[in-house]
């Protein structure tokens, strides 16, 4: 399983109950293949984290895992190991704003 | 029992304010949608426990929110405004062509007649159309590629469709407004428009008889009288007893003819309201007094109203979608301040309340007149 951590918003948005939510994503997986996955599950999501026609990732949000910033690679190159294992979770962040 | 509901969108929620008939004890619900902006909720005239909200957050996009028990409860619905085709350019604040995009829905005008039917308006400027509840939506693209799309600019706040109004005399009859484009109507239910934007002058256009370009900022019409329309532009209050073919100004004795808001009292189609703002560059009121003007006769004669607002050090701002009446024997109108203030009056003016002190700057306010 997939371990999908949202922001508040999405959490709130999506109902889920605790930080991340778990999906079954199919090998090879990739930031598309969880972003999918997660708007199959929650269709609610469609267009808070991606743009619907471009399908290209909204200016503020931001994907992280293992303590790397993934927001500018390819959505089809496999995330780290550790994610694909349920090792590590899948962040999406909302980009922070503030003084 | 009759009264009322308040339907108040912020910059970090929705609030919903009612009261039974006396209007004189408010209750406040929310925030909903917390953290979001809410550019407007608003009720089906046809099924008042309908209820639609445009939801929206630079980080998280657009969703719109339906409630089917008056507020209660709310569930998203589809939230994919896709433009008909190629959307094409408009032009840019420095006049370059740009590429239309879509940004936030700014206004939510259900039917008159079907609670399945919403007209949005969304910025960039177009026109979407909702037949069954919100499951989808789709452009009348008539409006934006009518002929003169390339030439709309966006205001300072963006390029935005604010303002749907539906004649409910000439079914399929509707009045839009768009910053910086101007005034446009559609006698086909909005398969083709034309803009009606004759007498309206601006500064900033040298062509008298600039076909689209004004700043627009509210439109506004009593339902008894539909071929009278009343205009705040960004300049100057006017008038069309014409459809919107052509306009005069009726800004008469105003301090500042500049500001957001417009309306008409519910049962006198003559009696229209407005909120003097001192000037584009200084978006308060002017001498820092937070005055309603109310004219009796159609415009040009107004009269200040201060019963119960502040009338020193008041900063705020009235924002174009932020004011509304009810349909009570004695009219109520409602407005909300960027300081977060709803005010409000059950006896058409003569006297206000803060029926709300300290929510997020409002965006709008509409009523709802519950039997």
């Amino acid at each position: 399983m997939i371990r999908v951590f949202l922001p508040a918003h999405l959490r709130t948005l999506a109902r889920v109950a605790g930080d991340e939510v778990e999906l079954d994503v199919p090998a090879p997986v990739t930031t598309r293949a969880i972003l999918d996955a997660l708007e199959a599950r929650h269709p609610v999501l469609r267009g808070t984290i991606r743009d619907q026609a471009t399908r290209k990732r909204r200016d503020f949000v931001r994907f992280f895992a293992c303590e790397t910033d993934l927001s500018h690679e390819s959505v089809d190159c496999p995330v780290p190991s550790s994610v694909a294992a349920g090792l590590e979770p899948f962040l999406i962040i909302g980009a922070i704003a503030g003084g | 029992m009759s009264g009322v509901r308040v339907l108040v969108g912020t910059r970090k929620g929705a609030f919903i304010i009612t009261a039974d008939a006396a209007r004189k004890d408010w209750d406040i619900s929310g925030p909903f949608f917390g953290g979001w902006e809410i550019y407007h909720v608003k009720g089906s005239p046809a099924d008042p426990n309908r209820l639609y909200a445009s939801q929206s957050s630079g980080w998280f996009g657009q969703l719109i929110q339906r409630s089917n028990d008056g507020g209660k409860t709310w569930d998203p619905v589809d939230n994919t405004f896709a433009y008909d085709g190629v959307p094409g350019t408009h032009m840019w604040y420095d006049g370059t062509p740009h590429p239309w995009e879509f940004k936030r829905v700014w206004h939510l005008e259900p039917s008159l007649t079907n609670p399945d039917i919403v007209y949005a308006g969304v910025e960039d400027a177009a026109m979407f159309k909702t037949t069954d509840g919100g499951k989808s939506w789709a452009e009348l693209s008539g409006l934006r590629t009518h002929g003169t799309g390339s030439k709309w600019q966006p205001g300072a706040g963006g390029m935005c469709l604010h303002t749907i109004i539906l004649d409910p005399h000439h079914p399929g009859r509707i009045y839009i407004a768009i910053s910086a484009a101007g005034a446009f109507r559609s006698d086909d239910d909005g398969a083709t428009w034309r803009p009606i934007n004759r007498g309206l002058k601006s500064q900033y256009i040298p062509d008298p008889d600039a076909e689209v370009g004004h700043c627009v900022h509210r439109l506004a019409m009593h339902p008894s009288n539909p071929n009278v329309l009343f205009m705040q532009k960004h300049w100057d209050v006017m008038r069309s007893d014409n459809g919107g073919d052509s306009w005069h100004e009726v800004s008469g004795n105003l301090p500042t003819d500049f500001g957001f808001v417009i309306d008409v009292h519910a049962h006198e189609p003559e009696t229209l309201y407005v909120v003097p703002i001192k000037s584009d560059s200084e978006h308060y009121p002017p001498d820092g007094k937070l005055r309603v003007y109310r004219s009796r006769s159609g415009g040009n004669d107004w009269e200040a109203l201060t019963n119960g607002l502040p009338q020193r050090d008041c900063y705020v701002n009235v924002l174009r979608d932020a004011m509304a009446v009810d349909r009570l024997d004695s009219c109520g109108v409602y407005f909300g301040t960027t300081g977060g203030q709803v005010y409000a009056s059950s006896n058409a003016g003569d006297s206000w309340t803060a029926i709300a002190q300290n929510l997020p700057p409002v965006i709008s306010v509409e009523v709802q007149t519950l039997t």
